[in-house]
């Protein structure tokens, strides 16, 4: 058994690096990138873990993951144990440790941080939840008694699926309810397999529904079934069906046969498969030269995913500098090597295209940044007179999504703000109308599997606290 | 799952399906469309809901072979499951008493007006319905048809059957004819719904057609659907698929229609040699 090293020896150890493909295969490739720890790596890494007395990245982590514990089993090389630490917490490990932006969660709250070096505990959390799947490590189904009770959960996005699993584990009867044939919402329709594999998902899923969580696909809540509907047959309800709807930036010629929204493009390639086209039967199709708008994960990923379906040359377009850019550090790292030319303080203003209705050019303007705006954040202002031309004969629009209305529509009683997102109670993710809860994208608009995680967690508690209070939208008819 | 409860093969290319769907029966309207998948590999393709039976339960679907994912869909047999079946999408037709209205139906597009004639005439209208093909073999559902509407035309591009013409000749016979018509359904091929707006505008007679766009979720999530109406950029999916044909803008969705053409061949082409190769 490993053991624990010297203080001192700790503090001269750099983070351990992960193994990645080289940039000239994979960007020909749909296969991972980071190739994950080994078992050496992970133990090299674990040791450098002071083991705080009151260790301060856990107040990073938004699904409350007991980090310092996980790490400690690891270093004992109890790697079982390590696996069930974090599905205390957190049934989505495998997703998490792949995606999270870690380096403003637990890397930044880690005290190693001031030093440069935080644990790279995501790297590690991967390491174990990727261990229990080669060795086939399963959770056992809860032993608690049945509760009698009924919970319908709209969409299986990370919101959904955790909000599930967690009432699962406490006996309740689940019902997940998704529009697409597959469950995982972004992480499966969204997220290109380079960054989470899709069998990572299905396994972690199937976890998930091994807990006894029923999920009914192919099933349009609004359309299929009103919300209303639901609440004669559910004695609770937990809306997380994201933020799903595609945003254009309303500028002339986005029609054109070659504007995608990069949720078209994903979805194409992602769950449809069309990066295996003819094999799979949806098509997709990939410019020369591509510009994708916006600098967040989502236009990385579009980015990379037109790389590899084979554009000669891949532009990210973004009106601010890299210091704003919604990315994650490390995506933005990655598209850099992989030879995506960024172009900075740039906004598009037109889309030209030729009678057929195919691309041939956008027409773009230089900024520079003003006075910080609302958010915080510099706002970019054109610059007159430097409209330029770049020949492009794709565009990607990847600028954020809205909220998709369908779900809201049918749910009487259920308040949204003005752009449609559910208003909820911060604490307890309760909505406007008893017995009905909502979180993830569709409360905070886009923003991150860890804060739907940490969401669908907080709504399995106060949804548990509902029911047992008697509370049952059965009894609450509207 | 989402069984074929029975099978019809109408004509060469022309096929009706009967699926088992009763959470979809129970919800869908006229004018309303299903998403199905053959299988895990498939393509998601919109259909309309042609019939339903809310009490059995099931849906009725018709389709015409036009690429891989119809050439599948004809090979499958009663019995055998799709993979996915979704529904049901887009806003049902408003069903109202307007008093005389024309529905017209071309192709397979017949099959996608019936529920919508029905519904109309039971709500009180006075319908003629039009319905046409390229030829006698493709004109579907005629005896349905006339029990749906008050009067029904036929016609045919070749001749081959009751009068030789398309259906905005007929459509220009009735308004001339009619003077009282309130709204007119178009639903068939991109172009023939094209022309009867511009047969109708003069008359100023507001006329529907039902998109077929370019689908992928058909649920709001892809923008793959997107079309501009009165300069206004709308979803098929969630908007539609029902607009105003006289503000939709033809040249823009005609363009988008053949975003995938040469994909599509090909598709249908590998598929039809491995077919071949098999035997
Ligand atoms: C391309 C891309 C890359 C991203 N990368 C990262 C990243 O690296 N790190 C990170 O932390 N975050 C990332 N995000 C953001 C993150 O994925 C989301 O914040 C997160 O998935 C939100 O989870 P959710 O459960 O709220 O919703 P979603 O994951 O959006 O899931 C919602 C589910 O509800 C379903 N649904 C919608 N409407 C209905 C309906 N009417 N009936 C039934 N079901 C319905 C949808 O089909 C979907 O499956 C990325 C997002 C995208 C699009
Ligand atoms: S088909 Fe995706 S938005 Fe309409």
């Amino acid at each position: 058994m490993t053991k624990m090293i010297p203080m001192k020896e700790r503090g001269k150890r750099q983070q351990r690096a992960i193994r990645q493909q080289p940039v000239e295969e994979r960007i020909h490739n749909f296969n991972e990138v980071p190739l994950g720890y080994t078992k050496e790596d992970a133990i090299y890494e674990a040791q450098r873990c002071l083991q705080c007395e009151s260790p301060t990245c856990k107040d990073g982590c938004p699904a409350e993951v007991n980090i310092p514990e996980f790490i400690k089993k690891i270093v004992e090389e109890d790697f079982f144990g390590a696996y069930f630490e974090l599905l205390k917490t957190n049934s989505l490990p495998a997703v998490c440790g792949r995606v999270c932006p870690q380096e403003n969660q637990c890397y930044k709250t880690c005290v190693w941080n001031k030093a440069g070096k935080p644990v790279a505990v995501g790297r590690l959390e991967r390491f174990i939840a990727d261990w229990a799947r080669e060795h086939n490590v399963h959770e056992e189904s809860p032993k608690v008694k049945r509760k009698n009770k009924r919970v319908a959960i709209v969409g299986s996005g990370p919101a959904g699926l955790i909000c599930a699993a967690d009432l699962a584990k406490l006996g309740y009867d689940v019902t997940i309810f998704e529009a697409l044939p597959k469950p995982g919402g972004v992480l499966i329709y969204g997220i290109p397999e380079f960054r989470l594999p899709k069998a990572i998902v299905e396994y972690e899923v199937n976890e998930i529904k091994r807990l006894g969580v029923t999920i009914v696909t192919n099933f349009v809540v609004g359309l299929t079934r009103r919300v209303d509907e639901l609440a004669e047959e559910f004695d609770a309800i937990f809306l997380a069906n994201g933020a799903g709807a595609p945003r254009f930036m309303g500028i002339p010629g986005e029609n054109l046969n070659d504007v995608y929204s990069a949720n078209e493009f994903l979805t194409r390639s992602n769950l449809m498969k069309a990066y295996r086209f003819p094999e799979y039967d949806t098509p997709i199709k990939v410019g020369k030269k591509v510009a994708v708008i916006g600098a967040g994960n989502v236009s990385m990923d579009s980015a990379r995913t037109a790389l590899r379906l084979g554009a000669e040359e891949v532009h990210i377009v973004y009106r601010r500098t890299r210091k704003e850019a919604p990315a994650r550090e490390e995506e933005i790292a990655h598209a850099e090597e992989e030879g995506i030319i960024f172009d900075f303080l740039t906004l598009p203003t037109r889309v030209f295209g030729d009678e057929k209705g195919n691309i041939t050019g956008v027409e773009c303007i230089r900024m520079r940044l003003g006075k910080p705006d609302e958010s915080g954040r510099r706002r970019p202002v054109p610059i007159e007179g430097t409209n330029f031309i770049m020949k492009v004969d794709m565009f990607i629009d990847a600028i954020g999504t809205s909220a998709n209305p369908i779900v809201a529509r049918s749910a009487t009683g259920v308040q949204t703000n003005k752009w449609g997102y559910f208003v909820t109670d911060e604490k307890t993710c309760a909505t406007t109308r008893a017995g009905i809860f909502a979180g993830g994208d569709i409360v905070r608009g886009a923003a991150t599997v860890i804060s739907a995680l940490g969401d669908g967690k907080r709504a399995a508690k106060a949804i548990d606290d509902y029911l047992s209070s008697g509370g049952s939208l059965k009894e609450n008819r509207q | 799952m989402y069984e074929i409860l029975r099978r019809e093969k109408w004509q060469d290319v022309l096929y009706s399906m009967w699926l088992k769907a009763p959470h979809i029966a129970r919800a869908a309207q006229p004018g309303q469309f299903v998403i199905l998948m053959t299988d895990e590999k498939g393509e998601r393709i919109p259909l309309t809901i042609a019939d339903i039976d809310r009490e059995e339960g099931w849906i009725q679907i018709v389709f015409q072979i036009v690429g891989k994912t119809t050439t599948k869909l004809a090979q499958m047999n009663e019995g055998d499951e799709l993979y996915a079946f979704v529904g049901p999408l887009g806003k049902p037709s408003e069903i109202d008493k307007y008093g005389t209205v024309v529905t017209i139906g071309g192709g397979t597009g017949i099959a996608c007006v019936y529920p919508i004639t029905k519904a109309l005439k039971e709500a009180g209208n006075r319908v003629i319905t039009i319905i046409g093909a390229r030829t006698k073999d493709l004109i579907i559902m005629e005896d349905e048809m006339r029990k749906a509407s008050t009067e029904l035309l036929v016609t045919t591009d070749d001749g081959s059957y009751v009068r030789k013409g398309f259906v905005t000749d007929v459509l220009d016979e009735v308004l001339q004819r009619e003077k009282n018509v309130r709204k007119v359904w178009a639903v068939g091929p991109a172009i023939m719904m094209k022309v009867i707006c511009d047969v109708t505008k003069p008359y100023n007679v507001e006329t529907i057609a039902c998109l077929n766009a370019v689908m992928v979720d058909g649920t709001g999530m892809c923008g793959s659907c997107r079309v501009t109406v009165d300069g206004e950029t709308k979803l098929t999916c969630v908007d539609g698929p029902e607009f105003n044909g006289h503000l939709v803008d033809w040249p823009e969705f005609l363009n988008r229609l053949l975003k995938y053409d040469q994909q599509e061949k090909q598709s249908l082409e590998i598929y039809n040699e491995s077919l071949e190769a098999e035997g």
